[in-house]
């Protein structure tokens, strides 16, 4: 399919030019905005609200990280979305196995059963109250289990993994393995897990990013600011504009540099939050296709 | 099943251990309890957050009280259903939602089948990589910052985009301001965020493609265009209908955690969509009326599944592809 562009035929290589240039400027304008949200935020204030920054930082300081990390309800945040996330992903990492295991499995009895009780989950639900209703009465309210329980298993990655263990563990080897007196469970624990490193990494990933940006069951089931994830904390201060004022401290008649410094800080706060994933992300990135790819597959 | 054959066994066979004359269905029941108890976790999950929500719903035909519960509150038929058909709010919201979702549709669509075919015909290499790199990248920053970073570059006095517009000579717009602007903000940040991310399923498709076709169609003198016009572009049909089948099965969902974000006083007659009426109705109104906003909660539910079973009938049809 690649010939070498001198080869090419008149159409092809028009082809190929228009082609590369529509790509860039597609990869640009994704790019771009990502750039200045980046620049921006380690930019003087002054500079930011008056439109100085194009590209690159004007006048580099770190005045908005410094008053990012100065925020206390921002350090909490940090924190409870770090525990949500661990604890949760742990959760459902476990409980996506324990569930994809046995629908992968040809022999378990009510496998078609209990398949179509997941997918008819995807397809039609109860609804915002009713679920409200179910974590108040189990007396989640308020309370971390809110943030970890009710969210435990996604059915579309339970699907993937499934599809990810009937493609890769042999039938061979459940048989051998049998016929060596292995139970399921060690089965599991020793051989399908090991051989599962793409899914888990792919899963995680998807779980993860899902706890750690989450907000709605944070908005509905927390009422204790010191419970609050990081994202809840956002929205305060980047949707809201509810921010402590005085923490800009200095003279009140300058409101001209509060002004601008709130602006600044949102910028250093979008890069502080997007941070912990991003670096996630590269390590994952290789699988994302094969990830996909068995999501897609039916089975 | 019932399981009388067990009592043809005399007593003191059925003693010693023969699953093979047991039952059929008890011996594959015993045969599998590890994968029983595998499964009794995740089971229970579905049990108490997925379908007792479903009995839970029954309150929308109901007047819910908390006092006597669910079971216990009293019937009173279609009345919520018939209130929120009659509100004055009805007509705007679901045509706000369903605009919404057709918009988005349209334009968050085709967008990433035409990335993964670009990306196709670029040579492998570094720059391939960064822009996929590049372009996935957004789909993992939260909705919250995703509607901060909006509402920065679109602020009326700060933000980059109004400066360049001044910069030209134009009037700076408040664009959340503006309940027109509404749906294309909502739309077009969305195709910036998850083009990248929802190409790479095309890509895959691609990537399973026979590379004889190309081939062949090389030796038959095909341009790149045609190559992908007639190879390509059937080749990842199947699971682009697919694709649109499950979206058009979630017509009336629109991210309505984002729309919820991008909403203000202002736009709201443009941005009130049917999920974000549920939330304020159910959770955020002063009075909250756990019936009613169940009620306007399952209407979507049940018109979704209408809408899916619908797509999909009529793909089955087109002999293309279909969910099941």
């Amino acid at each position: 399919m690649n010939t070498s562009f001198r080869n090419e035929s008149w159409q092809d290589r028009t082809f190929t030019i228009v082609n590369y240039v529509l790509v860039t400027l597609l990869f640009l304008s994704v790019l771009y905005p990502l750039v200045y949200v980046v620049s921006a935020s380690f930019s003087d204030s002054s500079a930011v609200i008056s439109g100085e920054v194009w590209l690159w930082p004007v006048r580099p300081t770190l005045e908005g990280y410094i008053a990012v990390f100065q925020y206390s309800q921002v350090w909490t945040g940090l924190k409870n979305s770090f525990i949500y996330t661990v604890l949760g992903t742990l959760v459902n990492i476990v409980l996506t196995i324990a569930a994809a295991y046995p629908l992968s499995r040809k022999d378990f009895f009510g496998r078609n059963l209990f398949m179509i009780l997941f997918i008819f989950t995807t397809m039609f639900t109860g609804g915002l109250i009713p679920t409200y209703l179910v974590v108040k009465d189990l007396g989640m309210l308020n309370t971390v289990w809110s943030m970890i329980i009710p969210s435990a298993i996604t059915v579309w990655n339970v699907i993937i993994a499934r599809t990810y263990f009937q493609m890769t563990i042999p039938d061979e080897m459940l048989e051998a393995a049998q016929i060596d007196g292995c139970s399921d469970f060690k089965f599991v624990w020793q051989i399908v897990i090991r051989l599962s490193g793409p899914i888990i990494a792919v899963i995680t990933l998807y779980y993860a990013a899902a706890n750690w940006n989450q907000y709605f069951n944070a908005m509905i089931y927390l009422k204790d600011q010191s419970l609050y994830p990081l994202q809840l904390v956002l929205k305060d201060i980047l949707i809201s504009n509810d921010m402590d004022n005085t923490m800009f401290g200095g003279d009140p008649q300058d409101a001209a540099r509060r002004e601008a410094m709130r602006v600044l800080l949102k910028y250093s706060l979008i890069v502080v939050a997007s941070v912990p994933l991003l670096i996630l992300y590269p390590f994952v990135q290789k699988y994302f296709v094969k990830g996909v790819m068995i999501g897609s597959l039916k089975g | 099943m019932p399981a009388n054959h067990q009592t043809a066994v005399p007593a003191d066979e059925r003693s010693i251990a023969q699953p093979a004359r047991r039952h059929p269905v008890i011996h594959k029941l015993v045969r599998s309890w590890q994968l029983y108890v595998f499964m009794a976790l995740p089971f229970l999950y579905l049990v108490i957050f997925k379908y007792y929500p479903m009995y839970g719903a029954q309150i929308a035909f109901k007047d819910y009280s908390v006092v006597k519960g669910i079971a216990g509150s009293d019937w009173v038929g279609w009345k919520h259903f018939i209130r929120f058909v009659n509100s004055y709010d009805f007509m705007r919201i679901l045509k706000n939602t369903l605009l919404l979702s057709f918009y988005n549709l349209a334009a968050g669509f085709p967008f990433p089948i035409l990335l993964a075919l670009s990306l196709n015909y670029l040579r492998e290499g570094l720059y391939k990589k960064g822009i996929q790199m590049v372009t996935y990248a957004p789909h993992f920053i939260s909705i919250v910052v995703m509607v901060g970073i909006v509402k920065e570059l679109l602020d009326p006095r700060t933000g980059l985009i109004n400066k360049v517009l001044q910069a030209f000579g134009f009037q700076a717009i408040n664009f959340l301001g503006d309940a027109s602007m509404f749906k294309s903000i909502y739309v077009w940040s969305d195709v910036w965020q998850h083009v990248g991310f929802n190409c790479i399923i095309f890509i895959a498709a691609l990537a399973g493609i026979d590379p004889a076709q190309h081939e062949a169609a090389v030796v038959d003198g095909a341009s790149k265009l045609r190559r992908m016009w007639h190879i390509d572009l059937p080749g990842i049909m199947p699971i682009a209908i697919i694709l649109l089948i499950l979206n058009t099965g979630q017509m009336l969902d629109v991210g309505f955690e984002k729309v919820l974000l991008l909403q203000n006083p202002i736009n709201l007659t443009a941005s009130e969509v049917i999920d974000t009426y549920v939330y304020k109705v159910g959770l955020s109104a002063s009075v909250a009326n756990y019936s009613y906003s169940t009620a306007i909660g399952l209407f979507k539910s049940i018109i979704n599944l209408i809408l899916l079973l619908i797509v999909n009938k009529a793909a089955q049809k087109t002999n293309q592809a279909s969910l099941w």
